[in-house]
């Protein structure tokens, strides 16, 4: 192990250390409650400057993987970690808003260390989930996710946790275990479970049927279903969205915002490392599919989360609606789409995790999440009615927020690969500043009619502490955007290369790293 | 294969199973002439010490394959594998049913030594090279077992759960014997080295092929898998806690070996594509049955029954792959699904409230604030038992599966993947009931140390299974070579 795989071994298992010592400590005693949230903060702070740290040292113009640790393991496995350039910035994403989530957790009162605890270990595996580079490691993190999150909904969620703790837990399982069969069959075939290898590995296309159905990539069809059926729960797309409003409306504030901005990552980030690069002739022919799907996520959620009479509700549904355009950049295989996906995932992961922050900060007032007991608040309440618009806003994409840019991106990729799918798509972008802005209409505007509102109070001094970070990488990042797209773009373009390799794509068609399009009008309709 | 010497003893090779038959023989005769409780405790103590040091013995015991009683007893990597656990696993049993018995007034002599007769039974079963002895070993097993079920004789269910063991354990033996008369017929030999000779001639005979669906409806009786599990939820709930605890785990081991030995050794590897539909459907069956009957349940005991006939199918999904590797992941899934067993039942034999055993799910309610020890381990258990990783239940699985899909049997595991989301759901609900749900009324004073114990380390070992699987994984892989070809 080299000194630098010795940083990423740190940053992965440092929470999971934090965890079990709260564990271990109790919180009987006020005192004792302090100590632990003193603890995990301390913790996730540590945990996040050592990422910046690895960051810093990261060589973004070099591709291949980084920081790389490789020893063999249990049964024939490698116990093996690096980082990529996409990899790594989710892992920044992860650690950045673990110390805001402990923030937002310290007026829970309910078992504090057990709370806290859930959470540190849950860092540790979803870090863990970016940072695998062996099948079996990443699902053992992908899975293990599923306990502390089940806890978390089960025992600190709201009246009908019991119902969305289960639903998420057996959602995401069975997903999860058709994968797990896939990779079973892939280490069998390929003799290795090393993802790097994997990566570079040839599976068979030929089509043949199963059950009377024609499989038009063969066994890579069936491979990427399996992988698909998976990310697509965890993603979540339509149809196999309805766990995410349960989860988010019953899941507390600081579970919701994990959920948000990290767990819904871990699908998009397994289409790019999975289903992208290593079943590429499949992702080719499905890629209409998958568009197919998208869009009705994109506009179909859209139309739901209007309606909606909750507010976690109606986040919960947006985020669907936003994760269509992920999923939509991702297929269009190009590397305005890629950048775009990557792009949205993690300013979702900011203006997501914000939004259900500022969620929090209304119910713990009011102890409600019903749209008609608000009205009016930016009467009593100025700074949240600012935070809450900018947050809004970005949720539109706004040109200037990061939320912009990786909706505009995903578009142009998607106009490259199917003209009308960025038609529908776009109209999504209308409906969603329909419901944003009824949304934040009806908050915040208006006059005041309930009267249980007239002596709420403005955020508090720890809650803007907590808004601060986000709304400046939200507002950078809108601004700048190539301070990000440049540490993953090397990694994308490397991936598309040897995706068009395979797929036997004229090799006009690859754009040169650093983002800049080259369009080709003949080779555009290809897919 | 190794030429059989028919008249050489060999008796070292039989020394565990020796050192256990003396052993439960005297133990009997102290236990008749001191017919007090204190006998009684000390004869429960003895035995404990004698399976120890038989466990100990296999432990130790040569490295080659060694056959005994001129070739129908062999000890090998395998048997010796399983031997450990067995042995192992019977005294950790007995060191439990101690604190039961005793307020049962069930403490009586005959239990340890019956106790100790079965986990003999179990020992020549796993070293069966022959059909006769396989036979000689399995009722030696059973009759032990009937009495053990119903041995609460005052009590209606207890005897009911033990007729019923027995009406229906005969019937399979029966199953089993005219199977055995049928190989008999084809081939001539009960030996397992002859009866593969025969087979890899390849001359398919219609009376080896009847022969062997009786064998093996017989055998999966024994392992109560599907369609032939319908005892094993009255036995579980019907018989003393301590003895369904026994009924879950060494029996279970001992059977599957079994099995692996007629399927693997008796029809060789030819016979694979024969035997391999047949085993594919008992496992497909077993974890349905065992997955969705379990969520009706609400008596503890019986929720285990049906969690076990699940994770007999869950084994023969390795054991239906007819490889060494199927060989190996049988023998792991049985380790694992052991030690996973006895910290459940350890827990719940301390479940008493008003000096009276209570086995409903519902008296589990808010454990975790009653005594969060306990509601750690049986969490990090279920979530075991339900094979999330990184606990050793999914590792169990992993080489399961590994082994199916070396052997292309993708179908199958379709079906295991349903089910294991299926039965996930019950666990879960375990979880949910000890975790989330308000206290019920506290259970009777401290638990025994002996309990905490069993329940501690097996919850460690789940955890802790990650580290190179704690050897166990290297043993079975070491045992299971001799399946390599």
């Amino acid at each position: 192990m080299t000194s630098e795989g010795f940083l990423l071994n740190l940053i992965l298992w440092l929470p999971l250390f934090g965890g079990l010592v709260l564990l271990w400590m109790g919180g009987g005693r006020e005192a004792e409650r302090m100590a632990a949230r003193r603890w995990s903060l301390a913790i996730t702070v540590v945990t996040f400057l050592l990422s910046v740290i690895m960051f810093l040292g990261f060589e973004p113009t070099a591709t291949g993987f980084q920081f790389v640790t490789d020893v063999d393991w249990l049964g024939g496995l490698k116990y093996k970690l690096g980082v990529d350039g996409i990899s790594i910035l989710f892992v920044l994403l992860t650690t950045g808003i673990m110390p805001l989530v402990i923030l937002a957790s310290w007026d829970v009162d309910k078992r504090v260390a057990q709370y806290l605890a859930a959470f540190l270990i849950l860092e540790t595996l979803m870090i863990g989930v970016f940072v695998a580079l062996d099948l079996f490691l990443f699902y053992l993190f992908f899975e293990a996710g599923l306990i502390p999150m089940f806890i978390i909904i089960g025992v600190w969620g709201g009246g009908r946790r019991v119902y969305a703790s289960f639903k998420f837990f057996l959602y995401t399982l069975l997903g999860s275990i058709l994968m797990l069969i896939a990779m079973l069959w892939m280490a069998n075939y390929a003799q290795t479970t090393d993802i790097e290898m994997l990566l570079t590995h040839e599976f068979p296309s030929e089509p043949f049927e199963v059950l009377g159905v024609e499989m038009g990539a063969g066994v890579q069809t069936l491979l990427w279903f399996a992988f698909f059926a998976s990310f697509a729960v965890k993603m979540p797309m339509w149809p196999v969205h309805t766990w995410l409003p349960d989860a988010h409306v019953e899941a507390p504030t600081a579970g919701s915002v994990v959920l948000a901005a990290i767990l819904l990552k871990l699908g998009g980030y397994g289409f790019i490392r999975f289903n992208l690069p290593m079943f590429p002739i499949a992702s080719d022919q499905l890629a209409n599919f998958v568009f197919a799907l998208s869009v009705i996520a994109i506009v179909y959620t859209s139309l739901v989360a209007l309606v909606q009479t909750d507010i976690k509700k109606l986040i919960a549904y947006s985020s669907v609606a936003h994760m269509g355009f992920v999923t939509m950049g991702i297929f269009a295989a190009n590397q305005q789409g890629l950048d775009g996906a990557i792009y949205q995932m993690i300013s979702h992961g900011f203006i997501s995790g914000a939004l259900f922050l500022s969620v929090g900060v209304i119910y713990d007032r009011m102890h409600t999440r019903e749209i008609a007991a608000y009205g009016g608040l930016v009467n009593r309440m100025p700074i949240y009615a600012t935070v809450f618009l900018l947050f809004t806003m970005a949720n539109v994409g706004l040109p200037g927020t990061s939320g912009f840019v990786g909706e505009f991106l995903t578009m142009m990729g998607a106009f490259k690969a199917n003209t009308f799918v960025a038609f529908v798509a776009a109209t999504g972008v209308i409906l969603s500043a329909g419901y944003a802005l009824w949304l934040y209409r009806r908050v915040v505007f208006g006059v005041m009619t309930n009267p249980a509102l007239e002596t709420i109070e403005d955020m508090n001094r720890r809650e803007i502490v907590i808004m601060a970070p986000l709304i400046i990488a939200t507002l950078y990042f809108g601004i700048n955007a190539s301070a990000m797209i440049d540490v993953f773009s090397p990694a994308v373009s490397d991936l598309l290369q040897n995706y068009h390799a395979a797929v036997g794509a004229p090799d006009s068609l690859l754009i040169q790293p650093g983002g800049e399009a080259m369009p080709q009008p003949a080779a555009s309709s290809a897919h | 294969m190794t030429p059989l010497n028919q008249d050489s003893l060999n008796l070292l090779a039989a020394a565990p199973e020796l050192l256990l038959a003396l052993g439960a023989l005297t133990l009997l005769m102290v236990g008749v002439f001191r017919q007090t409780i204190a006998g009684a405790m000390l004869v429960h103590w003895l035995t404990i010490a004698l399976l120890c040091a038989a466990g100990i013995l296999a432990w130790i015991g040569g490295g080659d394959t060694q056959y005994a009683f001129g070739g129908v007893f062999v000890s090998d990597g395998v048997s010796r594998f399983a031997k450990v656990f067995i042995f192992f696993g019977t005294a950790v049993i007995l060191l439990l049913s101690r604190e039961y018995m005793l307020r049962a007034q069930m403490m009586i002599f005959e239990y340890p030594v019956l106790v100790a007769l079965a986990a003999l039974g179990m020992a020549m079963m796993v070293s069966s090279a022959d059909l006769i002895a396989l036979y000689m070993g399995l009722e030696l097993q059973s009759l032990a077992l009937y009495v053990l079920a119903s041995f609460r004789r005052d009590s209606v269910r207890s005897t009911e759960a033990g007729l019923k063991y027995f009406v229906l354990g005969a019937l399979s033996s029966g199953l089993l014997l005219f199977g055995a008369s049928f190989v008999y017929g084809a081939t001539v030999s009960t030996d397992f080295t002859r009866i593969a000779e025969v087979v890899a001639l390849g001359e398919t005979n219609v009376g080896l092929i009847i022969g062997l669906a009786f064998v093996l409806a017989g055998l999966a009786f024994k392992i109560s898998a599907a369609p032939f599990h319908m005892w094993t939820p009255d036995v579980y709930e019907g018989a003393p806690t301590p003895v369904t605890a026994f009924f879950a785990t060494a029996p279970k081991m001992a059977a599957a070996v079994l099995m692996v030995r007629v399927l693997y050794d008796g029809f060789g590897p030819e016979a694979v594509p024969d035997w391999q539909q047949i085993v594919a459907f008992l496992a497909a069956a077993s974890m349905l049955v065992g997955s969705i009957a379990a969520i009706g349940q609400t008596d503890i005991k019986r929720l285990m029954a049906y969690s076990s006939i699940g994770h007999m199918g869950f084994a023969l999904v390795g054991m239906a792959a007819g490889t060494e590797a199927g060989a190996r992941s049988v023998l792991v899934y049985l380790a694992v699904y052991m030690v996973m067993n006895l910290g459940v039942f350890a827990y719940i034999l301390t479940m008493r409230r008003n000096d009276m055993a209570v086995t409903k799910i519902g008296d589990l309610a808010g454990l975790w604030q009653r005594d969060g020890f306990s509601a750690l381990c049986l969490t990090i258990l279920m979530f075991s038992l339900a094979g999330i990783p990184p606990l050793a239940g999914f590792w169990a699985k992993w080489y399961t599966f590994g082994a199916a899909v070396e052997a292309g049997l993708i179908w199958l595991l379709v079906i295991a993947t349903i089910a294991a989301v299926i039965s996930a759901f019950y666990y879960l609900r375990l979880v949910k009931i000890m975790v989330f749900d308000e206290a019920a009324d506290a259970f009777d004073g401290p638990m025994g140390g002996e309990f905490r114990v069993v329940l501690g380390l097996s919850a460690a070992v789940m955890v802790l299974f990650v580290i190179g699987g704690l050897g166990i994984t290297e043993m079975a892989a070491d045992a299971a070579t001799i399946y390599a070809r």
